[in-house]
């Protein structure tokens, strides 16, 4: 599958977001019961489901790690689920602004899809600490990747057990069929999420494509201070340790 | 290429682990006193003298829960330390027989541990025993869930340098759907007026989900962690 360039993506980016908030400020009616503060539901929702499904895309980035061994796919699977921890934080103010306006508390507990998106945010968190604490680059690699596999099959059986435990207050938009949202604000939304989806990406290749330009800065400057390449990826058969310190194994 | 091996290396290294474990008496002991403790915390901290329904629920499975964590951080810190990894990395078996056999050590500690564990929880808080027996069933669900999710866990922390803290950090959220769900069921059991069955068999669905995906990751992905 081939992208358009990163600069195509974040062109296209900003400008369906930029659409996108025009229509919400200018063309969405506002809400019956909410009023002006529901439009802030075209960024929380938009930035929710990003967030979700750059998890589960970095569960099947890792699935592709593991089949085929090759090191950047770690890489893309370590950021996306870098960038969608981000969004997660961002999900996560923006819903207790909206909890707060229009529930009047900043948490609501009997809410299923704050509780589990907070559940699933809490697991994620653990994939920093988990990463970092495991020297060694391959093992680093393997088992960070096990985790994306498992957390990514964790963040839908969550969001089942979860809603199965509570009352059904969330406004639940779409689950109507079809008759829940009028078709503006439906346009509206697609809008947002499709610049969100957008941004996402470009997020994600902008941080691959600075990764890769540092990595290979650093190898040009151990070049040029005539250092002996060390090999970015340790081979298969004979994995290379650094000469002067031996394997410490931990 | 066929491993004829697989079944009876699993049965090795579990008869292994349990005689390790009733040598030196490590895990269960140590299991069962945290949950005696913990009921007693629990009785002071809650301010009653009897519990029923969501409150002893939330007592028991949150104390077999935690007491699960401390037989999690133990399973593989043996192999750790005297070279149980490279031996089964060495020997021609699957490395999937090292994942049944622990899991199936710890469904075991789990479940010595809750046969002395809930007969105490109920001498100390409930009024009526009728609820016990069905619990069982709960409760080994939720020790399949525990067991599936804790093995890959906890094979993943005993190779980095924060074991004993990544444990619980990844896998208090993870277990969050067994809490829901195994409280959800035991809520109805342990009710004031006798147990009620009529929410019973979702949460039961959802537990035997919870576990077969887990132990289907588990199964998917297990060899990449012995792979060095």
């Amino acid at each position: 599958m081939k992208l358009p360039s990163l600069r195509v993506n974040a062109i296209a980016a900003t400008l369906v977001l930029l659409a996108g908030f025009a229509l919400v400020f200018f063309y969405a009616p506002l809400d019956a019961d909410q009023g002006f503060i529901q439009k802030i539901f075209y960024l929380h929702v938009p930035l929710a489901i990003c967030s979700l499904v750059g998890f589960v895309v970095g569960g099947l980035l890792a699935v592709a790690h593991l089949r085929t061994g090759d090191s950047r796919w770690d890489a893309r699977s370590y950021v996306a689920i870098h960038l969608s921890i981000i969004f997660g934080v961002g999900v996560l103010i923006t819903g207790s602004i909206w909890a707060k306006a229009s529930w009047g508390k900043w948490w609501v507990w009997d809410e299923p899809t704050l509780v589990s998106f907070l559940i699933v945010f809490l697991l994620y968190a653990t994939y920093y600490p988990l990463r970092y604490a495991i020297e060694d680059r391959d093992r680093q690699t393997h088992y960070t990747s096990v985790f994306a596999i498992t957390a990514g099959a964790f963040v839908p059986l969550n969001f089942v057990a979860v809603r199965m435990a509570q009352s059904l207050v969330h406004p639940r938009v779409f689950a109507t069929a079809n008759g829940g949202l009028p078709g503006s604000m439906l346009l509206t939304f697609l809008v947002c999420l499709a610049g969100m989806g957008l941004l996402w990406l470009a997020l994600v290749r902008f941080e691959l494509a600075a990764k890769s330009a540092s990595a290979s800065l650093s190898r040009l400057r151990r070049a040029l201070e005539g250092e002996p390449e060390i090999p970015t990826q340790g081979s298969r058969i004979a994995p290379a340790a650094p000469p002067s310190a031996p394997q410490v194994t931990t | 290429m066929r491993r004829p091996s697989s079944l009876s290396a699993l049965r090795a290294i579990l008869a292994k682990d349990l005689r390790v474990e009733l040598r030196t008496l490590q895990s269960v002991p140590a299991m069962a006193l945290f949950a005696v403790t913990t009921f007693v915390l629990f009785r002071y901290g809650l301010d009653r003298e009897a519990l029923s329904g969501s409150l002893a629920a939330g007592v028991l499975l949150a104390t077999v829960l935690f007491a699960a964590i401390l037989a999690i951080n133990r399973l593989f810190v043996a192999e750790r330390e005297e070279g149980g990894f490279d031996a089964i990395r060495l020997a021609p078996v699957d490395g999937t027989a090292l994942l049944g056999a622990k899991a199936a050590a710890l469904v075991i500690y789990l479940l010595v541990l809750e046969v002395i564990a809930v007969p105490i929880f109920g001498l100390f808080f409930l009024d009526s025993w009728s609820g016990i027996p069905p619990l069982a069933g709960v409760l080994v669900l939720a020790d399949l869930g525990l067991a599936a999710t804790g093995v890959l866990i906890s094979s993943i922390a005993a190779n980095s340098r924060a074991r004993d803290l990544l444990v619980p950090l990844i896998l208090l959220p993870l277990l969050v759907p067994v809490m829901i769900a195994a409280a959800g069921a035991s809520q109805d059991l342990l009710a004031a007026g006798g147990p009620s069955y009529g929410g019973v068999a979702k949460w039961l669905a959802v537990l035997a989900f919870y576990d077969m995906t887990f132990a289907a990751v588990g199964f998917a992905v297990y060899d990449y962690l012995l792979e060095d």
